[in-house]
């Protein structure tokens, strides 16, 4: 059921932004250059997640420059260190426009990896 | 013949059964999304007793499901004329029992919302991935086997189709059987016996729950059935019954030849607690001694009688489930043979399930999908199986 | 035939060499800077050998340092997880008591791959079987399957796992030999916790490593060695 509402929701999500600016407030982290530009990451990280996602599980090729960890390192607010704590986290802020479920942090750490050492080393 | 006033309460009873089953479904749906939402910890079920009361439900049913189709393979296959008016029926409830059967075993599921992703990841060496096509392809020959009975100009494609399913049956069983053929370490599984024990299982209950629906439709329709094929019908229901009890108790026999499998036979059999009981009592004496009984002892064996068995048979059917998939897995699995063992993780000791109200909504949701669909279809179809002058064959 | 196919299986050798030449220096920065993108090799065996003799009954460190590895809560309900727990044994015929620890045996023909469904269970090229949580769609045929009750059912929704080790509700998970670490070229977590240094931890297949030479010098068993299911994990003294 679930899934059917995700797939009817990402046919009628095709919408995407024209030009720089957001219609919504967004908290980009550092931010700094994507491995790739940022209109391609609006449209396909999913893609890249998920070939990177296999490559790393089945084969033990990590690839760090593409990793989940480091796209939260980078774009973890620099205020609570995560892609997830509040409504303008750089990963919520959109998915929650876009009403696409955001399913990864159901077993990933949206939370800085470096500040989830620091806290957890206390 | 029925008064038009007599129509009117049945027409509301139709509808108040359908809400009924309605109800039950929606409660079932309840718990899923419960159980979704807080996940599993919330059910008795935890990581020794890894399947409960779900499964128990899915696979009576789905049991159940290739079973009932024998009627349909005695009239299709062999022939038989009383048979044959009844194949119609026969496949519907299979494939409302599929139906309840699937659902439970797939809302039961950590992540019931992936469900697609077992049809897009295939492992050739899962017996639960063959399931999976095992029961779709059964949906699909049952339907078209429905189909070829029902169309007329399709009526001389029924004896193909019916081999089809006939042979797709016994395959669907024996994947059913396999899952826990091929649990090579437990000792309550792990046996070659279990498919052909799950075959002769399906027959009794499949008969059984047809039986039961049958005589509910009859007296619906204010109809009485022929008693000579009633007689016919309950003496194979006799046969199956003691087919299974046999193949029960080789099951139980070569496990206490077997002296590492002994000290689980004692369990189950004699000082496991409650599944001892359930076994000799629940399953033994009320789901084939008292069926037996009913239907041989001279003096019984009416309608009456034959209606009872058959429930009873079913409850024995729910029984013996329970004592073979719960009393299984509580029996402790021995990693270290010829050590006493402990550990925090609860080896060396008998594991305890409580069932929560959560999967017993779950399991029940499967019977009453099952229900409603049957209940559905008998009314807008014409399932009611039509006997000429009763001949013998 | 055959020689075409050496001369030129020999030519692509020597321009594949010149290449790598050429390009090395990036690479070598690259590789420093981002750990091994190359997939892991099937030249590889993970595998512990564990010292039963040094193993002491009640000492408990390398749960422990599992579970402050992996984030488990270290809970001991029979819904929570456990991907090591110690076993104290005693046999039953000669009252012989040692104590072990108890995870995933890591097994060249694991049960729980084979009966696995969606393919969800996996061995990685180098001997490590996981649990690909992307995939797993918990029916825990797994559980059923494996002969040593290495794997848990997580029950409860979590909150704040380790970036390392992803874990969530309604998938099955067991020891991954803490894959993260080995392929940051560390051990994993018990190994180097235990105060005895009761586990020792290497490549199986390779005849130099530490394991593979006190393979072949001491008397080791498989735990249920009947099954022939080639263990990765290796018992001394039991």
């Amino acid at each position: 059921m679930r899934l059917i509402a995700l797939l009817l929701l990402c046919l009628c999500a095709t919408v995407v932004w024209a030009g720089q600016t957001t219609p919504f407030k967004l908290d980009i982290g550092q931010g700094g250059k994507c491995v790739k530009d940022p209109e391609w990451m609006r449209k396909n990280h999913m893609q890249l997640l998920k070939h990177q996602r296999d490559e790393a599980v089945r084969k033990g090729a990590r690839d760090d420059k593409v990793s989940l960890k480091t796209c939260v390192e980078c774009h973890a607010s620099t205020k609570d260190n995560s892609v997830i704590a509040r409504d303008d986290s750089f990963c919520v802020a959109c998915h929650r426009y876009e009403a696409v479920k955001l399913d990864c942090f159901e077993c990933h750490s949206g939370v800085r990896k470096s500040y989830w050492l620091k806290r957890n080393a206390k | 013949m029925a008064t038009l006033s007599a129509l009117h309460t049945k027409n509301k009873l139709f509808y108040l059964l359908l809400a009924l089953g309605g109800l039950m479904v929606l409660a079932g749906l309840y718990a899923v999304h419960m159980m979704e939402e807080h996940g599993h910890i919330i059910s008795g079920m935890n990581n020794q007793i890894v399947w409960g009361l779900p499964h128990v439900f899915a696979i009576f049913l789905i049991v159940a499901a290739s079973g009932v189709l024998n009627v349909a393979s005695i009239g299709s296959v062999f022939g038989k004329t009383i048979y044959k008016a009844r194949a119609p029926l026969a496949s519907l409830l299979s494939v409302a029992m599929l139906a309840g059967g699937l659902t439970v075993l797939m809302l039961d599921l950590g992540r019931p919302d992936r469900i697609i992703v077992a049809a897009t990841n295939f492992n050739i060496t899962s017996v639960f991935a063959w399931n999976i096509v095992l029961y779709s392809g059964m949906f699909s020959l049952v339907a078209v086997y429905l189909w070829t009975m029902m169309e007329q100009c399709m009526n001389c494609w029924t004896k193909p189709a019916g081999f089809a399913v006939f042979a797709w049956r016994f395959i669907l069983t024996t994947g059913t059987g396999l899952i826990f053929a091929f649990l090579l370490a437990r000792q309550a599984y792990g046996s070659a016996l279990l498919p052909p024990m799950f075959i002769v299982l399906s027959f009794a209950w499949g008969l059984a729950v047809f039986h039961v629906v049958q005589a509910v439709i009859y007296a619906w329709n204010e109809k009485v059935l022929d008693p000579t094929i009633l007689q016919r019908k309950k003496n194979l229901l006799g046969i199956f019954v003691l087919g299974s009890l046999y193949m029960v108790a080789t099951y139980h026999f070569t496990n206490l030849y077997f002296a590492n499998r002994v000290e689980f036979e004692h369990f189950i059999l004699f000082d496991g607690g409650l599944f001892p009981n359930l076994f000799w009592w629940g399953y033994v004496f009320f789901g084939n001694l008292i069926p037996l009984a009913l239907i041989y002892l001279p003096g019984l064996g009416q309608t009456r009688c034959v209606m009872a068995a058959s429930m009873a048979v079913v409850l024995g059917a729910f029984v013996f489930l329970y004592v073979f998939i719960i009393g299984g897995q509580a029996f402790p699995l021995s990693i270290f043979p010829g050590f006493e063992v402990s550990s925090t993780f609860a080896d060396g000791q008998i594991n305890e399930y409580h069932p929560s109200v959560y999967e017993f909504l779950v399991g029940i949701m499967g019977l009453a999908i099952a229900f409603m669909i049957t209940t559905v279809s008998v009314r807008v179809l014409n399932f009611m199986p039509q006997d000429k002058h009763y001949i013998a064959d | 035939m055959s020689e075409v196919n050496n001369q030129r299986r020999a030519f692509l050798k020597t321009s594949l060499g010149a290449a790598a030449v050429a390009i090395a220096p990036g690479m070598l920065l690259f590789d420093m800077a981002h750990g091994s993108t190359e997939p892991v090799s099937g030249k590889v065996r993970w595998g512990m050998l564990i010292d039963t003799n040094q193993c002491k009954p009640g000492c408990d460190e390398c749960v422990t340092a599992c579970n402050t590895e992996n984030g488990l809560s270290g809970g001991k309900l029979p819904t929570d997880s456990q991907w090591i727990r110690k076993i104290e044994i005693k046999d039953i015929s000669t009252g012989r008591q040692s104590s072990l620890p108890m995870m995933c045996q890591h097994c060249e023909h694991p049960p729980c791959v084979d009966v696995c469904p969606t393919a969800a269970s996996f061995k990685r090229a180098d001997g490590i079987v996981l649990v690909d949580k992307h995939r797993c769609i918990g029916c825990r045929y797994c559980m059923m399957a494996c002969p040593y009750k290495a794997r848990s059912f997580v029950h409860e929704p979590l909150h704040d796992q380790n970036p390392d080790v992803p874990r969530g509700k309604g998938t099955v998970e067991s020891c991954t030999l803490c894959v993260h670490r080995i392929d940051e070229g560390l051990q994993p977590a018990c190994a180097t916790s235990c105060p005895n240094k009761a586990i020792l931890f290497g490549d199986l297949n390779d005849p130099n490593s530490p394991i593979a030479q006190k393979l072949r010098t001491v008397a080791s068993t498989q735990v249920r060695a009947d099954l022939k299911l080639n263990t990765g994990i290796r018992y001394q003294g039991l």
